[in-house]
């Protein structure tokens, strides 16, 4: 890249140019920082009246702690990020809080306190995952190098899936393979994995988009791929299977798949690609569903979750979450003064569930009305990226947020089968919270290299 | 590029509404049908969050939901619990609600429409919710004088306050701890469940207002009087002949007295006569001149074919709807065949006899007080209806004071007092034992009481004893009861 020269020597005077003008960006992301902190200390404090009646000072500080760190990135971007977007950096706080807030919430029904607490190993893995995306965004200034990285980041990819099924550390969890323990503390490296995936998708698509385009014969009225060019859709579809059908995970197979497909469509502009897909991943689930026990097994206790034969057992979850959002109604029980520890998995898998019994209708639709925010922002950044692996990566990576919140909650409300996965920012779990973390840095490195169209700016 | 990432907005967006759609369906048009779901345990739990009212006699507390530190948060106690549990019901987890409970359950919750602004006003005080009380119209003197009358016999005591209806004990024999279904241990709860129902002594029946009913022998008398004047066919002095047996109409069966003979040695024996000393040859004449559909409409106007709602529902009494043979007839005239029914039945025949013939509504309920125990509601006496004119309740009530000073209902005699009273021994399947009836009120001139005693089995003696020897001194002990008062 011979530009990369070329480019160094501006970007200093740019930061002095830069320096003399008002931060809008910044000062808006710091205006949005407190209520965004405001929500997580709240809601923690709520908790606590509502279901012990006294304060936890103790809990509210180590709430305080990821608002702290949040500012600390905040000051950080004033100087490395200053045109990144000023939204996704309180909607993951306040998401993070919250979520928090709830599981503290569930530790008190279930009298775990100290380091026992959920809610006090998720501020932990905050704190962890907080500093990792400040890492990424003082290593990594220009997301272009990501591109060049794009083969280490498939063989990571793999690596991360293949892990849980290693022997020694990998570990099965509700019929799941997708954890990896080690010294006591585990870890779901597939959500590490799907940006990895992303990074190389993007890298891949964006070398290869122009022969992928290329289209073959036409069927029904549809131009498909030549024949050969289906290698790559295939190798992905094999291995979302094997992640079905080894790892025992239907959500994250359903993920992973979901995003090559929305990547390879942006990139290509082919919805043929797209029917190809569906149609292989459909013919796979049902094979799977009609081979495989479990699979069989989560479609019955989902299309007949009320059947009292499934309620106790298979659908229990299911329907106890359902009670337990339709007891919220519309304005919810108050945190704290619901039953959400009924529900098995209350503070991750169902963590939605939980929310939406105490904060009602209305607290869901704030939740969800906030990640649709989020990944408004990152398709923006899709939209207006100069270079087309930044585009593909601004998609993938907010699309994949945007496709897990709907495959957890769209289980959690019965719209599809319910799946492993984590909610994004709240549910309890280290590996979800420093994957998607990450995202977050990765995104606001990203819009940082959007340049606003600016009279007078050099384009 | 930017129209594929516009549709793939536009696939977010989908996906979105689904999911807000999805979660307004389950939180807000599913609601009521999930919370009614029995799978939803939330429901029960909500059921305790909040301090049920106490079911209250005078200004104790019979039944009461006291702290406890479980999921639950509140304890249900019966204080006296086997005194007052034909009554009060018991409030259970999963085995279901009965009683007061179950028909005062709206107020006790605080869940009724009027509990709402006390609920409202609870938000804004801070204080905790709580359900309403409710104070019942028994009396604990009369309860405890007929629980402890009763004995171990196995039967049923109704005593009511004619001119107002308010019910001033109610006992059924053999009673149960409501204690022991009230646990929070579901599986200690249905085995204390299961014993009671598997009990062949049946303790979970109501045996006052529901249970199997039984054929009112001779208490039916009094109504059989009352419908014969009222309708102008006879007067107390109207007289039928007197064999000492009677074929039925069209069979061969043929019934005596019970005190074998004929009734008092006549010829001829008047209406008043046959009552006081509870001959049965006279009544089958009688039933068979007043004919099934005159009988029906009287036995209507007292309560029969009905349920009555004390709250709590009681078992409609029986009295035939479908056209009879006379022989049928003539048996249902003294109480037998085709006829039975609840004591209270029994009781409200008799409350109108001695209210002058005004049948007023009987009712356990004498107010439902706020949790600050101001009154939300209380009870007015409510007309049932008017069966017989006062001339004819005067007529019988006669009759029913001589049957207690000379005739079949002797035991039942309080000195200084004039009690009004009739007897009734009920034969069931043959060779089964009796089943023992005594009704009556008093002061008989201005009743304060009226009352009626069954006790199945014969009261332990099989088919040897009479209503007058085992039921009358049960009844005289609660009417005394409420006259030391």
């Amino acid at each position: 890249m011979g530009s990369a020269t070329a480019t160094r020597a501006p970007i200093t005077s740019t930061i002095r140019v830069r320096l003399r003008t008002p931060a809008k960006l910044r000062n808006r992301e710091l205006l949005l920082l407190v209520p965004a902190a405001a929500v997580g200390l709240g809601a923690t404090l709520l908790v606590d009246l509502g279901a012990t009646g006294a304060i936890d000072t103790g809990m509210l500080a180590l709430v305080a702690i990821p608002a702290v760190l949040a500012l600390v990135i905040h000051v950080g971007l004033r100087v490395i990020g200053r045109e990144s977007d000023p939204f996704l950096l309180p909607i993951a706080l306040a998401l993070n809080g919250l979520g928090i807030a709830m599981i503290h919430r569930l530790d008190i029904a279930g009298g775990r306190a100290g380091w026992e607490a959920d809610a006090v190993r998720q501020v932990a893995w905050t704190v962890l995952a907080m500093v990792l995306a400040g890492a990424v965004l003082v290593g990594i200034r220009n997301h272009r190098v990501l591109a060049r990285y794009r083969y280490i980041a498939m063989a990571a990819a793999i690596a991360l899936l293949l892990l849980p099924l290693a022997p020694v550390i990998g570990t099965e969890v509700n019929g799941a393979q997708v954890w990896i323990r080690v010294f006591g503390l585990s870890f779901q490296p597939g959500e590490l994995a799907k940006i990895a995936l992303a990074i190389f998708f993007a890298g891949y698509l964006m070398t290869a988009r122009d022969s992928l385009s290329l289209m073959g014969r036409r069927v029904l009225g549809i131009r498909f791929p030549r024949v050969r060019d289906l290698g790559p859709i295939l190798v992905i579809w094999a291995v979302s299977m094997a992640v079905l059908v080894f790892q025992r995970d239907l959500g994250t197979s359903l993920l992973y798949f979901g995003l090559f497909l929305v990547m390879i469509y942006v990139a290509t502009g082919r919805a043929s690609w797209v029917i190809l897909g569906v149609g292989l991943f459909l013919a796979g689930g049902f094979i799977a569903s009609r081979t495989l026990g479990y699979v069989g097994n989560r479609f019955l206790a989902w299309l007949d979750a009320f059947n009292p034969e499934y309620a106790d057992e298979q659908s229990y979850q299911l329907v106890q979450g359902i009670f337990g959002l339709s007891t919220g109604g519309i304005l919810g029980t108050g945190l704290g003064q619901g039953d959400p520890d009924i529900v098995p998995f209350a503070q991750s898998d169902f963590i939605m569930a939980s929310l939406g019994e105490e904060l009602g209708l209305i607290g869901v639709f704030a939740i969800l009305g906030l990640y649709l925010l989020f990944v408004s922002r990152g398709f923006r950044v899709g939209h207006e990226e100069p270079d087309d692996f930044g585009r593909l990566l601004g998609v993938g990576l907010s699309f994949v947020i945007a496709l897990q919140v709907f495959i957890v909650v769209g289980g959690v409300t019965r719209v599809i089968p319910i799946t492993g996965l984590t909610t994004p920012f709240l549910a309890a779990g280290g590996s979800s919270l420093v994957a998607n973390w990450i995202i977050v840095a990765l995104l606001l490195r990203l819009s940082d290299s959007i340049r606003p169209a600016r009279p007078g700016a050099a384009a | 590029m930017n129209r594929e990432l516009r549709r793939v907005s536009l696939v977010v967006l989908a996906m979105f509404a689904a999911l807000f759609v999805s979660s307004s369906v389950i939180q807000v048009i599913a609601e009521p049908e999930l919370t009614d779901n029995p799978l939803n345990v939330r429901t029960l739990y909500a059921s305790y969050d909040e301090q049920r009212g106490p079911i209250l006699v005078g200004d104790t507390a019979i039944a009461q939901s006291v702290p406890v530190d479980d999921e639950y948060n509140y304890q249900r106690v019966y204080e006296q619990g086997e005194l007052y549990a034909a009554i009060t019901g018991y409030y259970t987890l999963n085995q279901g609600v009965t009683g007061i409970e179950a028909s005062l359950n709206d107020e006790l919750a605080g869940t009724s429409g009027d509990a709402f602004l006390s609920r409202l006003n609870a938000i804004f005080t801070g204080q905790e919710p709580q359900g309403n009380a409710v104070r019942l119209t028994i009396d604990p003197v009369v309860q405890q004088a007929a629980f402890d009358a009763l004995g171990d016999q196995q039967g049923a005591v109704v005593a009511v306050e004619p001119a107002t209806g308010r019910i001033l004990a109610l006992v059924s024999k053999p009673s149960f701890d409501p204690n022991a279904l009230a646990g929070h241990e579901t599986g200690q709860v249905i085995a204390a469940y299961d014993q009671l129902v598997d009990d062949p002594a049946d303790p979970l029946a109501n045996r006052a207002i529901a249970g199997d009913l039984y054929p009112p022998a001779s208490t039916f008398k009094v109504l059989m009087a009352a419908a014969l004047i009222d309708s102008g066919q006879a007067t107390a002095d109207t007289t039928v002949p007197n064999p000492p047996a009677l074929t039925l109409t069209g069979t061969q069966t043929t019934i005596t007295n019970s005190e074998g003979g004929n009734c008092g040695g006549t010829e001829q024996v008047s209406l008043a006569d046959a009552l006081r000393l509870s001959c049965n040859i006279p009544f089958a004449e009688f039933g068979e001149q007043l004919g099934q559909q005159t009988i029906r409409e009287y036995a209507e106007r007292f309560g029969y074919n009905s349920s009555v709602e004390i709250p709590l529902a009681s078992t409609p009494s029986r009295y035939p709807v479908e056209a009879e043979s006379t022989d049928r007839v003539q048996l249902s005239a003294f109480g037998q065949g085709a006829v039975d029914a609840t004591p209270l039945q029994v009781a409200m025949t008799t409350m109108a006899i001695a209210n002058d013939g005004v049948l007023m509504q009987p009712t356990l309920v004498d107010s439902v007080l706020r949790p600050d125990l101001s009154e939300l509601s209380s009870f007015e006496p409510q007309e049932y209806g008017r069966p017989v004119s006062a001339e004819t309740a005067d007529a019988v009530t006669r009759m029913m004071i001589s049957s207690v000073e000379n005739g079949a209902a002797t035991n039942a005699r309080i000195s200084g007092i004039d009690v009004a009273g009739k007897t009734g021994t009920a034969e069931n399947a043959p060779g089964d034992p009796y089943t023992l009836w005594f009704t009556g009120f008093a002061p008989a001139d201005d009743p304060r009481v009226a009352v009626a005693v069954v006790v199945e089995n014969g009261g332990g003696r099989g088919d040897e004893a009479f209503g007058n020897q085992v039921a009358a001194p049960i009844a005289r002990d609660v009417i005394e009861a409420v006259l030391t008062r």
